[in-house]
């Protein structure tokens, strides 16, 4: 059976990782291809990238990163963040990503999901979607969820597919960094509506929410950030909490480098 | 013994972890698209990403199908193909109208039916390997690799088949025939199992 995936997620800025809380707040976590490394040692199932400074300027930096941590480590890594055009995408697939991943992009100029899936495939592309609440309503954010728009973040993601997403990495602001657990609601409606895995990211704090997310929410795959940075929790730890709760992850221990 | 690998390079994305892995189990790695590589290496990569119309374009293009097409068929070097690279191999691939592949195996290439699972298929799942080759050597019972994949080369009748997958259906995760190993998984991309198998195809003489 196709095992249910944790993924760490690496924020980037300046060739360093960062995490925050809600988006905000934001501290140094350490070199990337370090971190990269550990993961892999640990069995993560795949990584995310996702660069937060996302300017022109530092474009080099990033594609610095995304080669060295590709030939250092033989998994899978989806790469997001200031990504405009079809050759920015052509960019990171040869600097060593395999998928990619666009959020503002997708709401402003949402053809770039389906030239990018013609080119490159639909496994290649990743609608990152970053949501709020708002009372009943669910909005989608863009811009590093600075800016707020009138797009419902259920039909953004059904959008999204029919033009070409192969995945949807989907973000609850409000949940990002607390570790008070996935938005289990919204995940659930959103997995529930697509026929494209959806990773839910946002709001893991113990092993029991990667283990609810997935079973109650039915996501195909845990994004993990402060879960894993901050605390002494690990892919392995997870993995061994989940298969015990009946959660089929994968059982072998398969990563390329010791530690 | 050399050991020099020739991933063949037909603009396709990304080449550097199959380039990297390869290089990681031992081998002297070439990326090419030039026919003198092609008849230099003493095994074959035929990687592949992306829709398979636009990869069966872009390989007749880059012009060392007939190169590929000599060294492999005729003389017997080992070629590895992954993921798109596998399907190539097949007579023609119904993704986004009907285009031809190499023709190589009797087999087509048609949307995973997965009777309502998700597509694509991506992440890892075990293979069970159908098939006492040297390629397998060494792999857990199960093991898992990682797909990435929205469509799967069907055989005409049985006899290539070498591993499956279960997502939905029972689909050919690897093909086997006399010098031609090729698989719907990505090696490069699957840690310490895709090493695995690399170093076993560096030293497999099929």
């Amino acid at each position: 059976m196709l095992k249910k995936r944790i993924i760490p997620k690496l924020l980037l800025r300046n060739g360093r990782n960062v995490k925050g809380v809600k988006f905000t707040e934001l501290r140094d976590t350490g070199s990337p291809v370090t971190n990269a490394r550990i993961y892999d040692a640990q069995g993560a199932d795949e990584l995310i990238f996702l660069d937060i400074e996302a300017s022109g300027a530092n474009r080099k930096i990033l594609y610095d990163t995304i080669t060295k941590t590709a030939s250092e480590v033989f998994m899978p890594f989806c790469v997001g963040g200031g990504i405009r055009t079809v050759d920015d995408v052509r960019q990171l697939l040869l600097a060593g990503a395999d998928k990619i991943s666009v959020n503002t992009q997708a709401v402003e100029r949402p053809d770039l999901v389906s030239e990018g899936a013609a080119l490159f495939g639909v496994q290649c592309m990743v609608v990152s979607i970053d949501f709020k609440r708002h009372g009943p309503a669910c909005k989608v954010y863009t811009h590093g969820g600075t800016v707020a728009t009138e797009l419902d973040v259920l039909d953004h993601a059904q959008q999204s597919v029919a033009r070409g997403a192969g995945e949807i990495l989907l973000t609850s602001i409000d949940r990002d960094g607390t570790m008070q657990g996935y938005d289990l609601e919204i995940t659930k409606r959103v997995a529930d509506a697509v026929d494209v895995p959806v990773i839910a990211s946002g709001g893991a704090g113990t092993l029991q929410h990667l283990c609810d997310v997935i079973a109650d929410a039915h996501a195909s795959a845990v994004a993990v950030g402060s879960l894993f940075h901050f605390t002494d929790q690990s892919p392995i730890k997870a993995r061994a909490f989940m298969h015990v709760r009946g959660i089929d992850v994968r059982s072998e221990r398969t990563g390329t480098t010791a530690i | 013994m050399s050991n020099r690998v020739a991933i063949i390079d037909y603009g396709v994305g990304n080449l550097h972890s199959a380039r990297n892995a390869l290089e990681l189990a031992g081998a002297e790695v070439v990326v090419t698209s030039r026919a003198e590589e092609i008849v230099k290496a003493d095994r074959l990569v035929l990687p592949g990403v992306g829709a398979f119309g636009e990869c069966a374009k872009n390989l007749r293009a880059s012009g060392v199908t007939e190169a590929i097409e000599e060294h492999v068929l005729q003389r017997g070097k080992p070629i590895f193909g992954i993921c798109v690279g596998f399907q190539l191999l097949s007579r023609e691939g119904h993704e986004m109208g009907i285009h031809p592949g190499l023709g190589w195996l009797p087999a087509t290439v048609r949307k995973l039916e997965t009777g309502g699972l998700k597509i694509p298929h991506v992440g890892w799942n075990e293979i069970e390997p159908v098939v006492d080759a040297v390629l397998f050597d060494g792999l857990r019972r199960s093991p898992t690799f990682y797909f990435t994949h929205s469509y799967a080369l069907v055989p005409d009748e049985p006899g290539i088949d070498a591993a499956f997958c279960n997502y939905g259906e029972r689909f050919t995760a690897a093909i086997l025939r006399d010098n031609v190993f090729a698989t719907q998984f990505h090696p490069e991309k699957s840690q310490e199992n895709g090493l695995k198998i690399l170093e076993n195809f560096l030293r497999w003489n099929p």
